[in-house]
């Protein structure tokens, strides 16, 4: 049935269920940022990327990043800033033909990195990303309080 | 990060029994190939049985097999099992610079949490699968 599963460009019809999605994971309902993910990186910019996996009208994840350009000192690199899967559609390769479609529309803008950045906590999410032969990148993330 | 004898045996052991699952070992087969002793060996040996890991089987084609699920067990349930990775308790100090010093011990060592709790065993064969770069390249 693999003419029933498609990753594409996201639509403004997909948003409630990345909206779902994106809530039953992280326990967070954000339809306003979900939406200004859809204007900055649904549009027609080459470097911007809001893929949805759809299987049967339903999306079943979704992943959005960027190229972005000697931004801490790196050359050109894809970042990958957003990823779910449905939580009970897991462990069937969505999230990795996800990356693997954002990692060729990067390859196509001529990079050849992707980095992401993630809480130390998160997991799943690190460990997804593990497997998929990521390793720790020669950056060190830093904060303070305001 | 310097991780103790017994904890590198039980890792490469654990790895070694997940890379062929059906396949029974002989523990002289793994004290040859990482120059443990027998005796040292049976007994990382019996931490991991314990911890349901691997499996026992007595008598001449006797020896241990995997028993866990590659794909959840990481490299920090296999470490936890011989030692303490973070979550050091902070020293009772009144003096500001061993306070400094125990945050970014701290800080330290819950990097290493993480990348230990992020590593499964199937992640880890892949790495190990992987071809070596080039000396002077990176990965």
């Amino acid at each position: 049935m693999i003419h029933l599963n498609k990753i594409r460009g996201a639509r403004r019809r997909d948003l409630a269920q990345v909206v779902e999605i994106d809530a039953r994971i992280t326990g967070l309902r954000k339809p306003a940022y979900w939406a200004g993910i859809l204007r900055r990186y649904g549009g027609r910019d080459p470097g911007r990327f809001f893929l949805v996996f759809v299987q049967k009208e339903e999306v079943q994840g979704y992943v959005v990043g960027e190229v972005r350009d000697w931004e801490f000192g790196s050359p050109p690199c894809g970042w990958v800033f957003g990823i779910g899967v449905r939580p009970e559609t897991r462990l069937r390769g969505t999230g990795t033909r996800l990356l693997e479609e954002i990692c060729a529309a990067f390859r196509r803008r001529k990079v050849e990195k992707v980095r992401t950045l993630l809480a130390r906590d998160n997991a799943l999410v690190l460990a997804f990303f593990r497997s998929q032969g990521m390793m720790a990148a020669p950056f060190i993330a830093l904060e303070r309080d305001l | 990060m310097k991780l103790q004898k017994s904890t590198l045996l039980a890792l490469c052991s654990v790895l070694e029994f997940a890379a062929q699952p059906g396949r029974q070992f002989s523990t002289a087969e793994i004290a040859g190939k990482y120059a443990a002793s027998p005796h040292h060996l049976a007994k990382v040996l019996g931490k991991l049985r314990r911890a349901g890991l691997v499996k026992a089987a007595r008598g001449s084609g006797g020896g241990y097999r995997f028993s866990g699920n590659a794909k959840r067990v990481t490299l920090l349930d296999v470490i936890a099992l011989f030692e303490t990775v973070g979550s050091r308790a902070p020293r009772a100090s009144r003096r500001d610079l061993e306070r400094a010093v125990d945050q970014v011990l701290a800080e330290i060592d819950e990097t290493a949490r993480a990348t230990f709790g992020s590593i499964t065993l199937e992640t880890m064969l892949k790495l190990a699968r992987r071809p070596k770069a080039a000396p002077g390249r990176g990965p």
